[in-house]
């Protein structure tokens, strides 16, 4: 045996980034894609797992995949529509007032960028450097992107509550 | 940094069941087996002698592990030795899981599995090829065994062989006791030897 640093059995890594990972798939691709892309992500970690290093973030590594997946699948379902001159960025439910809507449909109604930056960075606790990693662009841009986000989502979905500060423990 | 307004999307969000995950979780193994990917596959069993891992590779049962040994312990040598790809999965063991059900019931004599012997090597593996020819309801001694593979000096070796074996109760090192009567070590501890000889003299 060569390894002296192991990892834990890949089990551990299902069952500690599982629903994170299922609710970030939610949060970008809307809740009929977000299976197969959990399962695309979690397939290719699988086999990517042994060449993963010891001491890598793998919750990063996890929405740098989903990410990927999201995209591939979002473009296989843009090739199977009819074409047309410019794909929207996502069919979004427009509201003139942009009330009524669930958090579910103000996610999907934001700006693909915006819904990135903030399934990132508060549904997977990323920072704004992993982030920016994982999209591309600045840390400065993700940053941005998810406040912009939020700020919209505070209109179309004024419900949006603040985490108690002695309960929240993760620490984007 | 934890500030005073951090949103708290999950409220918001449809709650992650159990159900969903267990359902996710079936589908990766299945696909993790087709693409060749899962490189061991276990489950847990409940038996007589304790809840018992059970470990496959694609070749065969490579590990029957004992509680007394810490199943988490088990599998993360499991991802240090063979590899970590591995998945809760129960369908690479169904057939392991079901013949040591039968053993365990008093229905099964022999067991007809692939095995994976990679956990061992040199002496040890030979060592371990001899017991399966050791008749359901026998036992022979540490130094039988050492003469019958050529080495009779090397009951010692023997001992470790046995007091070592990746796959217990399958691969029958519980067979084998001190010429004086005593039964030796076990993985399982003194308590599930003397319970899987007398399960097999009944």
């Amino acid at each position: 045996m060569t390894t002296v640093t192991s990892k834990p059995p890949f089990e551990a890594v299902v069952a500690q980034h599982g629903a994170t990972v299922l609710r970030v798939c939610r949060a970008v691709l809307g809740p009929a894609d977000a299976d197969d892309a959990w399962s695309e992500t979690f397939l290719a970690a699988l086999a990517a797992y042994p060449r993963l290093p010891g001491d890598a973030n793998v919750e990063a590594w996890l929405v740098t995949i989903a990410h990927r997946k999201a995209i591939d699948i979002t473009r296989a379902a843009a090739r199977r529509a009819v074409p047309v001159a410019a794909v929207p960025d996502r069919p979004a439910a427009q509201r003139a007032d942009g009330r009524d809507l669930d958090l579910p449909g103000a996610l999907a109604a934001l700006p693909r960028r915006q819904r990135e930056a903030v399934a990132y960075h508060y549904l997977a606790g990323l920072p704004y450097a992993a982030v920016a990693a994982v999209t591309g662009g600045s840390t400065d841009a993700a940053r941005r992107a998810a406040a912009d986000g939020i700020a919209r989502l505070r209109k179309t979905y004024p419900a949006l509550t603040d985490a108690e500060e002695d309960l929240d423990d993760h620490q984007p | 940094m934890i500030t005073n307004h951090e949103p708290d999307l999950t409220a918001g969000l449809p709650a992650v069941t159990d159900a969903e995950l267990a359902a996710l979780h079936a589908r990766l193994e299945r696909d993790a087996g087709a693409a060749g990917v899962l490189d061991v596959a276990y489950r847990t069993l409940d038996t007589p002698v304790g809840t018992l891992l059970l470990a496959a590779t694609e070749d065969g049962l490579v590990r029957v592990a004992f509680a007394s040994e810490g199943h988490d312990q088990v599998l993360e040598s499991l991802a240090a030795r063979v590899s970590p790809r591995i998945l809760r999965a129960p369908g690479r063991l169904d057939e392991a899981a079901r013949e040591v059900d039968e053993y365990f019931a008093g229905r099964r004599r022999r067991f007809d599995l692939p095995l994976d012997f990679r956990l061992s090597a040199g002496f040890r593996r030979i060592v371990l090829g001899r017991l399966p020819s050791i008749d359901f309801g026998k036992t022979v001694s540490y130094a039988q065994v050492a003469s019958d593979v050529g080495r009779p000096r090397a009951f010692r070796a023997v001992g470790t062989a046995c007091a070592t074996n990746p796959l217990p109760v399958v691969v029958p090192c519980h067979r084998v006791v001190k010429s004086g009567g005593d039964l030796g070590n076990y993985r399982g501890g003194p308590e599930a030897k003397r319970f899987l000889i007398d399960l097999e003299a009944a």
